[in-house]
C-alpha cells in the first residue's frame, strides 16, 4: 500500500480498502524503522493520528475533502507549522514553535492531509547536500539498495558500514528521502537554486519547482526572497500535478504571488512521446553534460529555436 | 544682496504668520571674486571642512544661516503600513503587534492602501510630482526596537518629489507687512516607524514596546531654504495644518505623530555652505524654533572664536535650552540599502492610464484622489477673508487654534449679528478666556449657541456692550443658564424707554451743576463723568453712546 502513488491511495481510501488511521500508523511505523536515514527532525505522531481520526470520520460520512484527504505528507522544516517546532536545522531557531501555519501547509491541511512530520535540510536551506544541518546529514535511501550494497562490498576495504552512504542532495534532502523511502506520499520542499530538483534527482523521485509567484511563500522562512519557491516532491508526475493544483494561486498575504486566477488542470495522459517537442536551453547542452545524456540517441533531433512555429515573449 | 545682521526673531504665539527679522537672509551663492582670502577661494564644494573665522569688517554682512528639515508624520490609518495590526495611541504595551511586526520568520509585508492614498494626497497638496512608479528598499541597522534589523523605506524612488510648501511671515512691526515664503519639498516617502525603547536606568534594562513598530510614516524632506528658527517653526505649523486638513495625519508633535529633525549650518553670504549639524529630539514647534536659533548662534560663536563645526548629531535639551552632542560617531553608518524583494514596484494610475477592467480595489487613481482633496488651509484663510471681511491675521488665528474655526462657523450659522462682530468676539473675548485658563476649544464652557444668542441680544440692542461682557463672564461659569436668563436675572436689559432716559439725564444734569459748568468751560472729559453718573443711575442698563447723545442734545438746548 505504501508503495502506491498518491492518486492510487486516494482511490483506495475512498473505496474503503484502507482507513486513514491504518495508513497513518503504517507510515509512522515505517518512519521509526527508517530512522537511520535521519530524514525527519520532528515526527508529529499525535497530530497525525488526530488528523487521521477526523479524516476517517469524513470518509465514513462520504464527505471527503478531496484527493488529499487522509494522505500522509511531510513538510520541510523551513515551513512554519503552528504548534510544531520549526528549526530550519539551525540552533538559531531550535525550540521555536511558530504560532501560525505557512499558507501552503494550511492549504494541505485544509484538504485533509496528514502531517507526518518536519523533514531535515541543510541549515536555513543553504546547501545542496543536506549535510550541513545541526541534526546531522540525511542519508539517501538508495544507500541501502541491493545494487549499492553489492557495489560497496566489491569496493570496500573493511570500512565501517555505517559511514558508507550516499547523500540525498539538498537542501530538501529530508523531504526527498521521506518520499523515496515510502514514509509519505508527498512532501514539501523549497527551491531557490535547485533545492527541490537536486535531491529529487539524487533520490529518484519527482521534484517540481513551480514558477516564482505561482505558489505562496508566506510562512516559508526565506533564503533568497526573490528566488525561493515552495517545491513539491512525489513519486510520480501526476501526484505532483495534484498537489500543485491545491497549492497554486494568489495569496493576499504574499505580495509576490501573481493575481491572475489559476485554473485547475489535469495532465493529459501520454502514451506516445515521439511527437513531443521539448525545449532545451542551448547553453545547457555543452560538453559539461555527463556522457550518458549526451550520447543517448532517442531518435530525436535538436533543432534551432527560431525554426519552430511558436510565440516569442 | 545686502544681508542684514542676523537678529533674534521674537518668539511669540505660534502663528502660521510669524515675525521674522532674518527675512532677507541670503542663501547659497557662488564665492564672489571679491573675497580675498586664498584659503577660502579654493574649493567650491558645498561642504568645506574648514571655515576660517574672520573679524567682521565694519558694515560687512555677518552670517547667514541655512536650515533644512526632515519631518516624519505618522499616517492616520486604522492599520499599520505593512500589516493588519491596529494603530492606536496609548494602548497597553505590546498589545498591537502582529507576527510581521514582531518579525517572526516567514512573515511578509502587504502594502496598506490607505497609507498610499495618504502619501499621494499629501504630495498633491504640496504640489509634488507623483511618481507613477515607486520602489521600496531595506535600510539595515541594528537596534532593539527594530526586530527585523531593517526598516522598509523608499530610498531609490520615493512616491512624490519636487513640491513646495508656502507659509507667511511678518517682515515688519505692522501686521500688514506680510510676505509669503516657500520652502521646496525635496521628496515624500513612505516608511515604517520603529518600536519604542523605554530605558529603565534603575534596573539597568531597556523595555521594548512594539505597538509603534510598523506604523506608516510619511517622511517629508524640506530643502534648506529656511534661515532661522521662526521660519522653520512656521513652515512646520503650516504643514501641520495641511496634514490635519487632509486627514492624512493628526500631526500632534506632543504625541509623537509629527517628529522634526533640523539640519543647520552657517556661512558668510556669498560663500559656500558650512558644515551642517543635525538636531533631533524636538517635540514642539516652540522648542524647534529655540533649538534652531540656539544652534545657529552656537555655530556662529564657534566659528568666530576660531573653532570648527563637526558634522554631528545633536540633541536639544529643553531644560537647559541648548543643543548637546548626541551620538558617538564611530564613522558613517552603512545602511546596506537593498531593494525590498517582497514588495513589487508600486504603480499608480491616473484616469488616462488606468488599465481597462482593473479592479478598483486594487488600483489607485491619482485623479480621483485629486478631486477628493479637501479645502487646504491657505484656501480656507482666503475664503474667510473674502467671505467675512476679516483681516488675514485673524483667519490665521482661527485656523491655528484647534477647533476654533468650527466654533466660529457654528456661531455664524446661528446668529444674526455681523460677521465682523462675531470675529471680534471669538478672537478677543472667547479666545482670551480660553487662554487665560489654558483650555482647549473643546473644553469651553460656552457653546456656540450660547454665544450666538448673546450676540443676537447685542445686535438687537437689547443689552449694551459692557453688559454683554458681563453676561459672557456669567456664561463662562457654566451654571447652565442661557444668556436671556442671565440678562433677566441681573437686570441687564437696556433701558428701552426713551422717556425714562431723558428723565434720568435731565435729573443728573440738574443734580450736578458743577460738572455741567466744567463741561461748558470746555473740559471734554466732563462729559464722560456725566455719562458715568447717568449709567450709575440707570444701573448700567443704558447704552453709553445713547446716553452721550441724549446729554449732548439736552446740554445744547
Amino acid at each position: 500500500m505504501l508503495g502506491r502513488t498518491l492518486r492510487e491511495v486516494s482511490v483506495a481510501l475512498k473505496q474503503g480498502q484502507i482507513t486513514p488511521t491504518e495508513l497513518c500508523q503504517r507510515c509512522l511505523s515505517l518512519i521509526k524503522k527508517t530512522k537511520f536515514l535521519n530524514a525527519y527532525i520532528t515526527v508529529s505522531e499525535e497530530v497525525a493520528l488526530k488528523q487521521a481520526e477526523e479524516s476517517e470520520k469524513r470518509y465514513k460520512k462520504g464527505h471527503s475533502l478531496g484527493d488529499l484527504d487522509g494522505i500522509p505528507i511531510a513538510v520541510k522544516d523551513n515551513f512554519s507549522t503552528s504548534g510544531i517546532e520549526t528549526t530550519c536545522a539551525s540552533n538559531m531557531l531550535k525550540g521555536y514553535v511558530p504560532p501560525y501555519n505557512a499558507t501552503v501547509v494550511q492549504k494541505l491541511l485544509d484538504q485533509g492531509a496528514l502531517l507526518m512530520g518536519k523533514t531535515n535540510l541543510d541549515e536555513f536551506a543553504m546547501g545542496s547536500g543536506s549535510t550541513d544541518g545541526i541534526f546531522g546529514p540525511v542519508k539517501n535511501p538508495w544507500s541501502y539498495s541491493k545494487q549499492y550494497r553489492e557495489k560497496r562490498k566489491q569496493n570496500s576495504h573493511s570500512e565501517n558500514e555505517d559511514s558508507n552512504w550516499l547523500i540525498t542532495g539538498g537542501s530538501s534532502g529530508g523531504s526527498a528521502a521521506a518520499v523515496s523511502a515510502f514514509t509519505c506520499f508527498a512532501a514539501l520542499g523549497s527551491d531557490t537554486g535547485g533545492s527541490t530538483r537536486n535531491p529529487a534527482a539524487h533520490c529518484g523521485v519527482v521534484g517540481l519547482k513551480p514558477s516564482y509567484g505561482l505558489v505562496s511563500r508566506h510562512g516559508l522562512i526565506p533564503l533568497v526572497n526573490s528566488m525561493d519557491v515552495p517545491g513539491i516532491l512525489t513519486r510520480c508526475v501526476d501526484d505532483a500535478a495534484t498537489v500543485l493544483g491545491v497549492l497554486a494561486g494568489h495569496d493576499p498575504k504574499d505580495s509576490t504571488t501573481i493575481q491572475d486566477p489559476v485554473k485547475p488542470f489535469t495532465l493529459p495522459s501520454l502514451t506516445d512521446v515521439s511527437k513531443l517537442c521539448i525545449g532545451i536551453p542551448k547553453v545547457t547542452f555543452t560538453k559539461v553534460l555527463s556522457s550518458p545524456i549526451q550520447t543517448t540517441d532517442l531518435g530525436n533531433r535538436l533543432v534551432e529555436f527560431e525554426s519552430l512555429l511558436c510565440h516569442f515573449y | 544682496m545686502a544681508a542684514p545682521m542676523l537678529r533674534w526673531c521674537c518668539s511669540g504665539r505660534r502663528f502660521a504668520f510669524a515675525r521674522v527679522g532674518c527675512g532677507s537672509c541670503h542663501r547659497r551663492g557662488p564665492p564672489t571674486g571679491s573675497t580675498s582670502n586664498g584659503k577660502r577661494g579654493q574649493s567650491s564644494v558645498a561642504q568645506q571642512p574648514h571655515i576660517t573665522a574672520q573679524k567682521p569688517r565694519k558694515g560687512e554682512p555677518e552670517w547667514a544661516a541655512v536650515v533644512g528639515l526632515e519631518i516624519h508624520a505618522q499616517i492616520a490609518s486604522n492599520s499599520k503600513l505593512f500589516s493588519g495590526s491596529q494603530v492606536c495611541f496609548a494602548a497597553p504595551p505590546n498589545s498591537l503587534v502582529s507576527f510581521f511586526d514582531a518579525s517572526l520568520p516567514g512573515t511578509l509585508p502587504v502594502l496598506n492602501r490607505r497609507c498610499v492614498e495618504a502619501a499621494v494626497m499629501t504630495g498633491l497638496a504640496l504640489d509634488c510630482h507623483i511618481n507613477r512608479k515607486s520602489l521600496f528598499d531595506r535600510k539595515h541597522y541594528f537596534y532593539a526596537d527594530l526586530p527585523a534589523g531593517y526598516q522598509i523605506t523608499q530610498q531609490r524612488l520615493p512616491i512624490a518629489v519636487n513640491g513646495s510648501l508656502a507659509y507667511s511671515v511678518y517682515v515688519g512691526r505692522k501686521p500688514s507687512q506680510m510676505v509669503t515664503r516657500t520652502v521646496r519639498v525635496k521628496q515624500i516617502q513612505l516608511e515604517q516607524d520603529s518600536g519604542k525603547s523605554l530605558h529603565d536606568d534603575l534596573r539597568s534594562q531597556t523595555l521594548i514596546d512594539l505597538n509603534r513598530a510598523g506604523i506608516g510614516l510619511l517622511e517629508l524632506v524640506l530643502e534648506p531654504d529656511m534661515s532661522c528658527g521662526e521660519e522653520a517653526a512656521t513652515a512646520v505649523r503650516e504643514l501641520q495644518l495641511i496634514l490635519q486638513a487632509l486627514g492624512t495625519s493628526q500631526a500632534n508633535m506632543a504625541e509623537g505623530q509629527l517628529r522634526v529633525d533640523a539640519n543647520i549650518s552657517v556661512h558668510r553670504p556669498g560663500e559656500p555652505l558650512g558644515i551642517r549639524t543635525e538636531v533631533k529630539n524636538l517635540n514642539s514647534a516652540r522648542f524647534l524654533a529655540k533649538a534652531i536659533d540656539y544652534e545657529i548662534q552656537r555655530q556662529i560663536n564657534e566659528l568666530e572664536n576660531g573653532g570648527e563645526i563637526l558634522n554631528e548629531t545633536r540633541s536639544f535639551d529643553f531644560k537647559l535650552g541648548c543643543t548637546v552632542p548626541m551620538r558617538d560617531k564611530e564613522g558613517k553608518q552603512d545602511y546596506r540599502f537593498m531593494p525590498e524583494p517582497n514588495l513589487p514596484p508600486l504603480l499608480l494610475y491616473d484616469s488616462g492610464s488606468l488599465p481597462s477592467g482593473a479592479d478598483p480595489q486594487q488600483v489607485i487613481n491619482i485623479d480621483q484622489l485629486r478631486e477628493r482633496l479637501p479645502e487646504l488651509p491657505r484656501v480656507t484663510r482666503q475664503r474667510l477673508v473674502q467671505q467675512y471681511g476679516m483681516l488675514p491675521e485673524h483667519s490665521c488665528v482661527l485656523l491655528n487654534e484647534v477647533g476654533l474655526l468650527e466654533f466660529f462657523q457654528n456661531v455664524i450659522k446661528e446668529t444674526r449679528a455681523e460677521p465682523k462682530k462675531v470675529t471680534s468676539w471669538v478672537l478677543n473675548t472667547f479666545l482670551g478666556f480660553l487662554k487665560q485658563q489654558n483650555l482647549a476649544v473643546s473644553e469651553s464652557p460656552v457653546t456656540p449657541s450660547a454665544l450666538a444668542e448673546l450676540l443676537d441680544l447685542l445686535d438687537r440692542k437689547a443689552i449694551s456692550a459692557p453688559a454683554a461682557k458681563q453676561v459672557f463672564e456669567e456664561l463662562w461659569r457654566n451654571e447652565g443658564k442661557t444668556p436671556a436668563q442671565i440678562v433677566a436675572e441681573k437686570k441687564l436689559e437696556l433701558l428701552q424707554d426713551p422717556e425714562a432716559l431723558e428723565q434720568l439725564c435731565r435729573s443728573t444734569l440738574e443734580a450736578h451743576p458743577d460738572v455741567v459748568m466744567d463741561l461748558k468751560r470746555g473740559n471734554p472729559r466732563a462729559i464722560n463723568k456725566l455719562i458715568g453718573l447717568v449709567r450709575k443711575a440707570t444701573l448700567g442698563r443704558a447704552d453709553p453712546t445713547a446716553i452721550k447723545e441724549v446729554l449732548e442734545r439736552q446740554l445744547s438746548s
